[in-house]
């Protein structure tokens, strides 16, 4: 716990100025406060504190059965709603030992990479806003409003999507998926080497993400990083290909890992991925099987007596949920394992010796979702 | 053809003999401060609406649409939003200098004006060391800005002065090193002379390679001095928030914001006047109808077409950079830009010993 004493002991020694950037601050990306202890420009310590966005989420989720508790996860981490409503389910799912028909597994996979694509266009414009090139965040959404619209036209939402459901997806998708998904993809395959052309190869970019921000590998699992982060690092941890879940095992892509460890490593792991992420769209969009979208389930979900553990790949990371089920029609306790709080727990670490512009920096290559690390 | 040589030439003899010398040069006096500030005011409009027009057209927007046609009144809407607005002063702020920050920074603006010919003959003030005069008082807005960031007692305003302090005290040593290049050039600090030396051609074109090293290296330097982005590191919106202007609201902030648009103009204007001509029409070689057609276009006119062309580049680099570090923008000054500066100025200068330029 951070005590004002310690605030004033740190600023009294000789050229130490301590320094808030948030709750309120255009780069934090929501309510992250860091109390930063700068020399000059050079940061000597950054404090991240938690609590402004604390929902108790977790603890919600003990009162709420398990066809209700799927619905808070969406508000968890908003860019990928999908994802975490997706963990859920199968972590249920597991406990129940349902099996998911092939054309509802199908539409997951193909749900989870479109949401990938839109968490990491978002990602790819506020990186660029926080290292100072404005332009690049209207381009990405004008593509990624492509992508909320089909999910709006299948879901009915925009942003906190409750689609997935224990046994498979809440309704078939709709009638113009494929085309639109179609649509889409061509129209971003163009785009994707326009973000390119615009940004990756910009020198002042280059300059102020090489060698900014570096992580070893064996820090960067010590750390508990998952997702890009530890994959700019050169640590296999892509949970698509270790423990595959639904139809993944199917698929041909590929787990990109960039052995930089610096934010320009991170920033092009994420940019390699919606590379492949188009690819499995790609491979999945003209063979979606028919058959049921939900597998038939009793009305009132009771898991029996045990621990059920199940995690997915998210845009972030590894999203895990953990369930301690005493055999009622709700959990007893229900902890989620978040990406973004294991990848901000690096922050410090990533930033010490560097400068202000770095810190901003390597929070944007973080790709950090308040909500997300805060629960 | 009534030009602005001819109607300011028409006030001055009507003025003059009228009146006795001393109410007459204190009527100028004021006629010219009216035109300045009407100048400001306008150019404040202008180049903002300027600015949110180019920015949506390459972030895929619209812009302002909705305040009169196409959305032209939309500054004017604004600025009415500011004047009407508090102007806070913060509780432990220095109120004298908090007070005085935006006044100095916008009167170093209004002073640059002075010897700037904006067309034929049309200047307020030829003074024979012009060009000195416009390097010596663009480097007091920079108290200015210091004073503001100091004043605020904030942080993150503090930051933000002490890195505009740094970047514009270096940048000006390149700016005025690419100036002088020009000088050499034209064998003269006074810019109607400067000006006449171009009539059969402009600098850029007829200074060889060292007149376009120095006009980029001129643009990259004026870029930083007004804190435009790539070089915006005082103010660095991700970084700083607002930089030196954070505790800012109101008229004061708008002033502050107008000098910004102002000190664009002028340093596009400075630019535009050394190296692509000033007021000079386009002139090819001795193709003389082109030449006429050219000369018939009146010259503030070119003036003008010049400085926006510029301005527009300026902005151009706003809406597509991400920002520099202050560490690497330190660098780029120092260990690039004035040592490739100080060897251009001793090419310029043999080539304008040994005449080889045209």
């Amino acid at each position: 716990m951070y005590k004002e004493t310690d605030i004033l002991k740190e600023s009294s020694v000789e050229g130490n100025l301590i320094i808030n950037i948030g709750p309120q601050h255009p780069s934090t990306h929501g309510v992250l406060h860091l109390v930063v202890t700068l020399n000059g420009e050079t940061i000597k310590k950054v404090e991240p504190h938690l609590g402004y966005i604390h929902r108790s989420i977790e603890k919600m989720c003990e009162s709420l059965s398990y066809r209700q508790f799927i619905y808070v996860t969406s508000k968890m981490d908003y860019l990928s709603s999908h994802i975490n409503n997706h963990g859920c389910a199968m972590c249920v799912e597991k406990g129940l030992q349902i099996e998911v028909p092939p054309r509802a597994q199908v539409i997951r996979v193909l749900m989870d990479e479109l949401t990938r694509l839109s968490s990491h266009q978002l990602w790819w414009g506020a990186m660029a806003m926080d290292i100072g090139a404005l332009t690049p965040f209207f381009h990405a959404f004008r593509e990624r409003e492509m992508i909320t619209s089909i999910f709006e036209e299948t879901c009915g939402t925009r942003l906190t999507m409750n689609y997935m459901v224990p046994g498979g997806v809440m309704a078939d998708v709709n009638t113009n998926f494929q085309k639109s998904v179609k649509d889409f993809i061509i129209h971003f395959k163009n785009k994707i080497n326009e973000y390119d052309e615009l940004l990756t190869g910009n020198i002042i970019f280059q300059n102020r993400t090489k060698g900014v921000g570096f992580i070893s590998k064996e820090n960067a699992i010590s750390f508990g990083c998952s997702g890009p982060t530890a994959r700019g690092s050169g640590v296999s941890c892509d949970i698509r290909k270790l423990y595959p879940y639904e139809v993944y095992n199917q698929l041909d892509f590929d787990e990109i890992l960039e052995p930089g460890g610096d934010c320009f490593a991170r920033y092009l792991v994420r940019m390699k991925e919606m590379k492949q992420s188009i690819s499995i769209i790609e491979q999945l969009i003209d063979n979606i099987p028919d058959g049921d979208f939900q597998a038939k389930t009793k009305a009132v979900l009771k898991l029996p007596k045990g621990e059920f553990y199940s995690s997915v790949e998210s845009a972030r990371g590894e999203f895990g949920v953990y369930i301690v089920s005493e055999g009622g029609t709700t959990p007893y306790r229900i902890k989620f394992r978040s990406p973004g709080f294991s990848n901000l727990s690096a922050l410090d670490f990533m930033s010490r010796e560097g400068k202000i512009g770095d810190l901003i920096a390597i929070m944007g290559s973080l790709d950090l979702v308040i909500p997300d690390i805060d629960r | 053809m009534p030009s602005l040589e001819n109607i300011a030439n028409f006030i001055h003899n009507w003025l003059y003999t009228t009146f006795n010398a001393t109410v007459a040069l204190l009527l100028e006096f004021t006629i010219v401060a009216i035109l300045v500030i009407g100048l400001f005011s306008v150019l404040g409009l202008v180049l903002i609406f300027m600015e949110r027009k180019v920015s949506a057209y390459m972030q895929v927007r619209l812009g302002p649409n909705r305040v009169g046609p196409k959305g032209i009144f939309q500054t004017v809407a604004d600025t009415l939003k500011l004047m009407v607005k508090e102007g806070m002063t913060p509780n432990n702020a220095d109120k004298f200098l908090f007070n005085l920050a935006p006044f100095i920074v916008m009167t170093a603006a209004m002073l640059i004006l002075a010897p700037l010919a904006f067309a034929k003959n049309f200047q307020i003030w030829d003074i024979n060391i012009g060009v000195l005069f416009v390097t010596a008082i663009s480097s007091v807005s920079v108290i200015g800005i210091l004073m503001a960031g100091w004043a605020s007692n904030n942080k993150y305003s503090l930051l933000g002065a002490m890195r505009s302090g740094a970047q514009i005290v270096s940048y000006e040593l390149s700016a005025g090193l690419s100036i002088i290049t020009i000088v050499v050039l034209s064998e003269s600090l006074k810019i109607s002379t400067i000006i006449e030396s171009q009539a059969n051609g402009w600098w850029i074109f007829k200074g060889h390679i060292p007149a376009i090293i120095a006009f980029v290296i001129f643009i990259i330097a004026v870029t930083a001095e007004t804190n435009r982005a790539p070089f915006d590191l005082a103010e660095a919106e991700s970084e700083l928030t607002a930089g030196f202007h954070t505790e800012y609201s109101g008229m004061k902030f708008a002033l502050f914001f107008l000098a910004e648009y102002v000190n664009i103009f002028i340093v596009c204007v400075i630019g535009a006047t050394l190296f692509l001509g000033g007021w000079m029409p386009l002139h090819f070689g001795t193709n003389t109808t082109f030449n006429e057609m050219m000369d018939y276009i009146p010259s503030s006119l070119w003036l003008f077409g010049k400085t926006f062309f510029l301005i527009f580049v300026i902005m151009w680099f706003r809406w597509t950079f991400p920002r520099l570090r202050i560490d690497q923008l330190l660098n780029l000054e120092w260990k690039y830009l004035l040592p490739i500066s100080m060897i251009n100025l001793l090419l310029a200068t043999a080539m304008a010993i040994l005449g080889w330029h045209f």
